[in-house]
């Protein structure tokens, strides 16, 4: 494998996505629960740190995280039914589709593989998920469509991940 | 939507992650009375201390050294802080910190450790430390360890002086220098 990139001095990488990651969290969880899921949001990436595969896209990386803390959140809120939380597997023991697809995703060039988490993996919105890449809802959609569209050439399943 | 984290905030992560044993280093910066430092620690102990600092360049070096976890957080760093401060303030005449010296070659681990038995107010020369660390014709190889001490004052390479008593040179620069040994009472 090629020798990867080193990530930044954690201390540089906080800094520089803190703000966004922040703002982020208020606008799908509220002020309060933001300030808990942010700090949650910047230990499990300081714990993740050293194992990181990608080194490219950090700020796609801690998105992830800080997403995968507002699907939980989300959850414990309301734990029974109408919620938008994509594919929670009932009666089997899958592993959570997030994690697939960050598996299955990983070959997909960058800003492909972070449109098709983000939105099949933790039910982003296209304007979100936008936001996240520093681009347009439009790009985000066109990303997402064409990581789809090279996962099903390769037969993924994707009824499993609700692919549209 | 604006929004940036609040200092409160940003205190109470830097402390979560300063007590989660997750960080590689975790550096503070201090203002003392013979300017500002940066102090370093990691899970061994002090690894650390620069005059002058520039935090971004640190950060890198010590990255590259000990791991990428570097982050700026004040709990790590506080005992340093305060024997730091009452050396500073003539309220300490030895540290009682534990040092990483890990990534030092075995000579110069040896030397700064032969350092480290020179007390408070004492000086002594670089070919009489290269001596007392095997190798007394080493003086100039000495020297050059000194100028690169990574923790200076705590290892104090403020004590080494020339053969002729001349104070020859400091990382932190001579007039640090001359104020640590004064400060001890070797100069006046």
């Amino acid at each position: 494998m090629m020798d990867a990139v080193s990530a930044p001095p954690f201390e540089r990488f906080y800094l520089q996505h803190r703000d966004a990651i922040l703002a982020f969290l208020t606008s799908r969880l509220g002020r309060q629960t933001a300030e808990d899921a942010f700090q949650e949001t910047f230990l499990r990436a300081l714990a993740a740190y050293p194992r990181l595969r990608h080194t490219d896209d950090l700020r796609a990386w801690v998105f992830t995280i800080a997403a995968r803390i507002v699907t939980d959140e989300h959850r414990r809120r309301k734990p029974a039914a109408d919620v938008p939380v994509p594919d929670v597997p009932a009666a089997d023991d899958r592993r959570p589709a997030y994690a697939e697809l960050d598996d299955l995703a990983g070959a997909l060039p960058k800003t492909e593989r972070t449109a098709v988490v983000l939105r099949y993996g933790y039910d982003l919105t296209y304007a979100d998920i936008g936001a996240i890449l520093d681009s347009t809802e439009e790009a985000a959609r066109q990303a997402a469509s064409s990581g789809v569209r090279r996962l099903r050439r390769k037969g993924i399943d994707h009824d499993r991940f609700g692919f549209r | 939507m604006t929004v940036s984290v609040s200092a409160d905030l940003d205190r109470k992560f830097r402390e979560a992650a300063g007590s989660s044993g997750d960080l590689d280093v975790a550096y503070d910066l201090l203002d003392t009375p013979i300017g500002e430092l940066l102090v370093a620690v990691t899970d061994r102990g002090l690894c650390r201390i620069s005059f002058d600092p520039e935090p971004e360049r640190e950060e890198e070096a010590l990255a590259q050294l000990y791991g990428t976890r570097v982050l700026r957080a004040a709990r790590p760093v506080d005992r340093a802080r305060r024997e730091l401060d009452e050396y500073l303030t003539g309220r300490r005449r030895e540290f009682d910190l534990a040092t990483d010296l890990r990534i030092e070659a075995p000579f110069r681990q040896a030397v700064l450790s032969e350092l480290g038995r020179v007390p408070y107010g004492a000086t002594t020369t670089y070919g009489e430390l290269a001596r007392r660390a095997g190798r007394p014709r080493a003086a100039r190889a000495v020297g050059t360890f000194m100028n690169r001490n990574p923790i200076p004052i705590v290892v104090p390479c403020h004590r080494v002086v020339g053969s002729t008593g001349s104070l020859v040179g400091y990382g932190g620069g001579l007039d640090r220098k001359e104020a640590l040994l004064r400060l001890e009472g070797v100069l006046v």
